[in-house]
């Protein structure tokens, strides 16, 4: 017989080694996140898949699933705290939606839509980060990076070239260019590139392409990331 | 006999750092403007052109907060509404003028009034009756307390109809689906 926990009670079936993650996502729940991609290892560092497990919070996407485990996760608590880190995750930044490009694209801002966040509820950080232009084809704006390492681990692990890092730390984290000069247009990166397609967020962009799909036939216009992530797991 | 028509509830709204797009964004609820009357009347506003606000229920405010006036209008808003509302991403969270953020005053007023080209002999406006900007544009929940948020950039009409509506029932106002966009 197959192996199953409880999600918000009820049964999910899942496989030795499945995460609470991808064994929900298979069985058609939706738990969000923003950090994990089914290419790589989990990362756990957005913690927006956080879940209950046996009494404990977790991130649903690191954890493997254990036999009768009874997990809690769209539930008012757990929204309620995703909803947090989705607030501290635009104040950090300068995420300014009417001017970017990634508008109706973007995972923060269709997760921020799913959760119903109205308000940025914290002080703004409104930090200085500027954008890096120097690549002939691609943009990277820094202002709205959510230190997700979709892009460092894409570089690294499919382009093998390591084009990114993160560096520093707690508050001083900042993504960095693998260059003497820190420019992007001084490194191997080409827009062909996984990495320059991974980015959740508005940082890696394509240059001359922006704003060709109009408002309402975007991505996240036409489907929610609720329905577009199930959809994509099924 | 009939009971007395209840009273109207006492609007007022104001555009602080912002582009009155939002105020736009408002009348573009159209043929409900005539629904609304019945239900609302307008203290200070735009519409209006009532200069302070008086004891109100609902305050809308547009924009965010980039100089001394700012502060103090809010405060008064504050003061006088029951109920305050940040109306578009502005007040939300600072929206455009907030760009402005990551750049010393200094340097940003320098720059457009004294180095921009074609300005010879330029010096930085500085007559008493201008108000002060701040040194940072912010959102107006980091200076007041705010009951409600629309974001939008501007929130659309059906988005404000429905949040009005909401609250002029009683009912939590609840934006979601197509009504939630931050652009």
């Amino acid at each position: 017989m197959t192996k199953q926990f409880l999600l918000d009670g009820q049964p999910v079936p899942f496989d030795d080694g499945q995460t609470i993650l991808e064994a929900a996502r298979k069985a058609g729940h939706y738990i969000p996140s923003l950090c994990w991609h089914k290419d790589f290892p989990p990362h756990g560092s957005c913690k927006l898949c956080v879940v209950k497990a046996a009494g404990r919070h977790v991130s649903a996407c690191a954890t493997p699933a254990k036999e009768g485990w009874e997990v809690e996760s769209n539930t008012p608590e757990i929204n309620g705290e995703r909803r947090g880190l989705l607030q501290m995750l635009f104040v950090e930044g300068n995420h300014f939606c009417p001017s970017c490009e990634k508008s109706g694209n973007c995972e923060l801002q269709a997760l921020a839509y799913e959760y119903e966040v109205l308000t940025p509820r914290f002080r703004h950080f409104f930090p200085d980060r500027p954008v890096d232009a120097s690549h002939p084809d691609v943009l990277l704006d820094f202002n709205r990076c959510i230190f997700c390492e979709l892009c460092v681990r894409a570089s690294r692990e499919i382009d093998g070239k390591s084009v990114f890092a993160l560096t520093g730390r707690g508050i001083g984290k900042h993504l960095v260019v693998n260059a003497e000069s820190g420019q992007l247009g001084d490194t191997d990166f080409s827009a062909t590139d996984a990495a320059a397609h991974i980015c959740p967020v508005g940082v890696i962009l394509p240059k001359g392409t922006g704003f060709a799909v109009p408002i309402g036939e975007r991505s996240f216009d036409v489907a929610t990331i609720r329905s577009k992530t199930l959809k994509e797991s099924s | 006999m009939n009971s007395p028509s209840p009273r109207k509830l006492r609007v007022a709204t104001a555009s602080l750092a912002g582009c009155f797009g939002c105020h736009m964004s408002f009348l573009d609820i159209d043929e409900h403007l005539f629904e609304l009357v019945e239900l609302i009347e307008f203290d200070r506003s735009p519409l209006t052109d009532i200069k302070d606000v008086g004891p109100c229920d609902i305050g809308l405010i547009e924009g965010g907060v980039c100089n001394a006036e700012n502060v103090h209008v809010l405060r008064e808003f504050r003061r006088n509404c029951k109920t305050l509302i940040a109306l578009g991403a502005c007040a939300v969270n600072g929206g455009l003028p907030a760009q402005r953020n990551h750049i010393p005053l200094a340097e940003c007023l320098r720059e457009v009034y004294q180095f921009r080209d074609g300005v010879a002999n330029g010096q930085i406006p500085n007559d008493p009756e201008l108000p002060l900007p701040l040194d940072k544009v912010r959102p107006i929940h980091e200076v007041v307390r705010v009951d409600y948020f629309i974001p939008g950039c501007p929130p659309s009409g059906p988005a404000i109809w429905k949040f009005l509506t909401d609250l002029l029932a009683g009912r939590t106002p609840r934006l979601s689906g197509g009504l939630l966009h931050y652009d």
